[in-house]
């Protein structure tokens, strides 16, 4: 993940996006002869910070070194980044499940800094191969950069999806990232092995690079398991390989070969020296160490359920959640109404008596009002009154004709829900909601529906 | 210790010097002997010694996360081989 | 019109008497360089490329060309950086500047600092102002030439394997290379980051501690430098009584030292112990042995490294071709000489999987053991003495064939450099008519006293900077 630091990791021109193309650099980040790096004291305590956080040990003697190889977005020809003595070693993450805390060990986390932006021009694919020539912008060069390693403990596409949804949020609310896939702030490798049922040993692994959101890793994965398998299975033998995700196709494309990729020359970067971070810092940053998500989760489930907590804890919404239901707001109800809400963003900074009067009213106004009113939750000056003064057709006898409608307009559907697929009340309630514009009362209708489903049977 | 010229084309292609035939030829010469003569630090027994990557005994220096002036962009492409806009343009990857 | 000076004798001091005395103006005094480096230049090609216009209130400098000097070319001896015209000071550049030095002009190097003759320079090689026919060393060869033929008062050279101590000695100049850590490197062109020192080559020791007091201390922009621990004394004593002398009992054994070298060596050893010195025994029995072998792994490997930034890409001339790799690969080609080619595979080749430990880690674990037996040495000694240079100044393309007979001009000043010493070469008499090297070494932050003994043995010495050629003539 990239760190949101003022300054890059070894220069201090400016972290960030949106400014003129190389307008951020300097001799230092251009690797103009001559130049030497000098630490950004931020970064160090902000990797140490997420080591904490995941439980590493934090070393006492951590080094930087040279990973030497060539290409135009590493203007100095080495990489600094870190080796064999990286800041924190061995932690792990807990994610909870229903069958308890799965446990995903963290091998190392280690500082870097991040390659300049290059754009291909031209050529048949607009990719790399075949493009015309390429175009470095550096602005991107030397912003500090924490890689997280983890051991080979993640068992599903699913649990992959999940303890990267849960790491995110712990980086976003120790507040040293944005931790944004799309922008490319995060970013995620994904190893993947299959094994026989029953064994032990993960046969060769494959990575994949380049997915960008969390339903993408999850694809990828779930899309490279099912090739892995079918190639043991078809007699064949998985190679090694690396392979770009195609988010548009879902396919699986080989990685550009580095040549010689796997001889760095590692060595200690001779212009630095090594860092022991004092005792009394490492404690003052564990002192600063905010409750975890994990630990939340489960504090939550306690009241709540585990698939609501967890939702609510790595979507940062479960704050919001308790003041909602400090203030008096029903549990559920209130969880279910911050989940869903049509604006994540909007209901994220609610002020939690107006979310209560929204929450309690949820059945009682129409839903478009109710829809409205979270989305304008958060602008200044928000009350809900004017939304609560609108009332929903609670009343059956105005109701009953448009339900009898749509059931007589669908009887495929009415034959389905008959014959058990009983999740096909939503999709009723859905028409007489549309056929109101919104207006009916969700819950009078689902039992209306519900009863003359029954009652004709 | 004599180095191959495999090895030395190795290393080329690691240096990213595209070497002529004769140069090759005669690093692998020059190489090999002067890689004898560098070897005898293998002579001693160092197994209970630890390496020096720095003659100063310094830890923990740093910069404090406070911007200073980056470059104006007449100095940026002040020596470029090749501009394309506000870009440093290069030949295609293949 | 005659010249104002003589700056063939004139040293840094007494220039800078001149110049507060309001005797000679900064400019005249520029002019005064400018006009000795037009009448002799051409013959020693000290300089690449001078200044014509004095930008400063005190007396000129030279600075090698690794040195990056915002708005004049910089190329490190290199056909690599040929046009190259840096953005940015190095910072011994500007302290330098702050200190009211006026740029005389960019002194000769073999390319990136890797050579002892400077005959690796791209730009051909300088000459002795002793005899022209003989290199004067290098790296620094062309700093050590503008010093020695009165082509500036004082210059700022590297030192990575002796790269300033070396040429001082084969040229009669004083040159200092500081403690590591003591001078920023930032700007300086790199060519081994754990071994490269900034330091200052003159006339007379006083002027080596004047210079080396301007650009000492910490600078943020390097991390590997520290604030000095006590300030930079200009030496005046002329006695040496209770200074304990450390010769290197292994000295005695290694067939390269010249026997002109070794007499005039021990003609100054003797005039110690007539100021008062106690002259005796040291060991460092790894450094001759290992010394150099340790050198040759450590310095290429870093060298491999920091000269991967020279791709074409940001700055310097490109060699177009149809892919990136191409490109890369044929400037390069074209750009470096073969002494840094050959750096590069070594190091490379150092460095490379599967014979990282035997080499590069081996030769950092020697590393260790140089710094042991020199802390060692010095705990009996107060400074160690041996000659700078196995041999005074040779023929121009002697050695230029054979790069372990290059190598081995560094023999005895690569071990201290290795354990990050400060060393200072002062002219300690002649051999067969040329300069011979008094190599002072001292222990971490040691520079006050090797000024000390420096400047009284000099004082002793009393050895004629000037090359015997010009002696008499008028400038
Ligand atoms: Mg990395
Ligand atoms: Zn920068």
């Amino acid at each position: 993940m990239q760190l949101k630091t003022r300054t890059k990791m070894f220069c201090r021109c400016p972290v960030g996006f949106g400014a003129g193309e190389n307008t951020q650099t300097c001799p230092v980040c251009l690797g103009f002869p001559g130049a030497l790096p000098v630490v950004n004291r931020a970064a160090v305590e902000w990797t140490i910070l997420l080591g904490l956080a995941l439980d590493c040990e934090i070393a006492e003697h951590a080094v930087f070194s040279r990973k030497n190889y060539f290409y135009f977005d590493n203007p100095k020809g080495y990489q600094i980044s870190q080796y064999d003595l990286p800041f924190c070693i061995g932690g792990k993450v807990l994610v909870p499940t229903a069958d308890g805390d799965r446990v995903i060990g963290i091998v190392r986390a280690h500082l870097e800094e991040d390659a300049a932006k290059t754009v291909h021009v031209g050529g048949r694919t607009g990719r790399i191969r075949g493009a015309d020539y390429s175009l470095v912008d550096f602005n991107r060069c030397g912003t500090p950069l924490v890689e997280v390693v983890t051991e080979p403990d993640i068992r599903s596409a699913e649990e992959a999806k999940r303890f990267l949804q849960l790491l995110r949020q712990t980086i976003v609310e120790l507040g040293i990232s944005d931790a944004e896939m799309e922008k490319g702030t995060l970013r995620v490798d994904a190893n993947v092995s299959v094994r026989p049922q029953g064994s032990d040993e993960l046969r060769t692994r494959t990575e994949i690079k380049n997915m960008n959101s969390f339903n993408f890793i999850a694809r990828g994965i779930e899309a490279e398991i099912e090739r892995q398998i079918g190639v043991w299975e078809s007699g064949g033998e998985v190679q090694q390989e690396t392979y770009d995700f195609d988010a548009a196709t879902g396919a699986l494309t080989p990685h550009r070969a580095k040549e010689e990729a796997d001889d760095y020359r590692y060595f200690p970067e001779p212009d630095l020296v090594p860092v022991e971070p004092p005792p009394e810092l490492v404690e003052r940053l564990r002192s600063e160490l905010p409750e975890l998500p994990a630990a939340r989760i489960r504090r939550l489930e306690a009241e709540l359920d585990l698939e609501r907590a967890t939702v609510l804890v790595t979507g940062g919404l479960d704050r919001l959640w308790q003041e909602t239901v400090a203030a008096g707001a029903e549990k559920v109800s209130a969880a279910n109404v911050i989940i869903n809400a049509p604006a994540a963003a909007a209901i994220a900074s609610a002020p939690a008596p107006e979310l209560v009067k929204l929450v309690d009213a949820r059945d009682r106004i129409p839903r478009t009002a109710f829809d409205e009113a979270l989305s304008k939750i958060s602008e200044p000056g928000f009350s809900a009154d004017p939304y609560l003064a609108q009332e929903a057709v609670s009343d059956s006898a105005e109701l009953e004709p448009i339900v009898a409608r749509i059931l007589q307009e669908n009887p495929g559907q009415v034959a389905a829900y008959r014959n058990g697929k009983e999740g096909l009340l939503g999709f009723f309630v859905g028409q007489v909601m549309k056929e109101t514009q919104g207006k009916a009362n969700p819950r009078v209708v689902s039992e209306l529906v519900k009863a003359k489903l029954s009652r004709s049977a | 210790m004599a180095i191959s010229r495999e090895e030395v084309l190795h290393v080329a292609r690691l240096a990213r010097l595209a070497l002529t035939d004769d140069e090759i030829e005669r690093l692998t010469q020059e190489l090999g002997k002067i890689l004898e003569a560098v070897g005898v630090v293998s002579e001693l027994d160092l197994a209970d010694v630890p390496p020096t990557s720095h003659p100063l005994d310094l830890v923990n220096v740093w910069d404090e996360d406070v911007l200073r002036d980056s470059l104006a962009l007449d100095e940026v492409f002040a020596n470029a081989p090749a501009r394309d806009g506000d870009l440093f343009r290069v030949p295609p990857t293949a | 019109m005659a010249p104002v000076v003589d700056t063939l004798r004139l040293t840094a001091e007494d220039a800078l008497g001149l110049v507060e005395r309001r005797e000679v103006s900064p400019a005249e005094l520029h002019g005064a360089y400018l006009e000795a480096i037009g009448e002799r230049n051409d013959e020693l090609h000290a300089y690449l490329r001078t200044v014509e216009t004095a930008e400063g209130a005190s007396i000129p400098i030279a600075l090698k060309d690794v040195i990056s000097t915002k708005g004049v070319e910089t190329t490190a001896g290199s056909k690599i950086l040929e046009g190259y015209v840096p953005v940015f000071d190095a910072t011994v550049a500007a302290r330098c500047k702050a200190a009211g030095l006026t740029l005389l002009g960019k002194t000769n190097t073999d390319e990136f600092a890797m050579g002892s003759s400077t005959e690796n320079s791209a730009w051909g090689p300088s000459r002795n102002p002793w005899d022209p026919a003989l290199v004067p060393g290098g790296s620094g060869g062309g700093n050590a030439a503008a010093v020695s033929a009165g082509l500036a008062p004082w210059g700022l050279g590297s030192d990575t394997g002796g790269s300033i101590k070396q040429p001082s000695a084969l040229c009669g100049n004083v040159g200092l290379r500081p403690t590591y850590g003591t001078v920023s490197r930032f700007g300086v062109v790199a060519f081994a980051s754990s071994l490269d020192q900034i330091g200052p080559v003159a006339k007379t020791v006083r002027d080596v501690a004047l210079l080396y007091s301007i650009i000492a201390g910490r600078d943020p922009y390097d991390s590997t430098t520290v604030e000095l621990p006590e300030p930079v004394q200009l030496p005046d004593a002329e006695r040496l009584d209770g200074l304990r002398i450390g010769v290197p009992t292994q000295i005695e054994s290694l067939e390269a030292i010249e026997p002109g070298v070794r007499a005039a060596f021990e003609q100054a050893l003797e005039l110690a112990r007539e100021l008062g010195a106690e002259v005796g025994d040291c060991d460092l029995p790894i450094s001759y042995r290992y010394g150099m072998p340790c050198y040759y792994l450590i310095a290429p490997a870093e060298a491999s490294s920091n000269l991967a930034r020279y791709d074409g890409v940001r700055f310097g001339p490109r060699t177009e071709a149809a892919t990136y790799r191409e490109m890369v690969e044929r400037t390069r080609d074209e750009g470096f000489g073969a002494e840094p080619k050959r750096r590069i595979m070594l190091g490379t080749y150092a460095l490379s999987a599967g014979y990282y430990d035997a080499f590069y880690g081996q030769a950092q674990k020697v590393r260790t053991l140089l710094i042991r037996e020199h802390r060692e040495a010095l705990a009996t000694v107060d400074v160690i003495a041996t000659p700078t240079s196995p041999t005074v100044a040779f023929p121009i393309g002697d050695k230029a064939a054979d790069p372990l007979a290059m190598y081995a001009c560094d023999l005895l000043t690569i071990p201290s450099n290795l354990a990050g010493l400060p060393g200072l070469s002062i002219p300690c008499g002649l051999s067969d008519e040329l300069p011979v090297g008094l190599q002072l070494l001292g222990p971490q932050f040691g520079e006050n006293l090797l000024f000390r003994a420096g400047h009284a043995l000099e004082r002793a010495i009393g050895f004629d900077t000037v090359p015997t050629r010009f002696r008499g003539a008028r400038t």
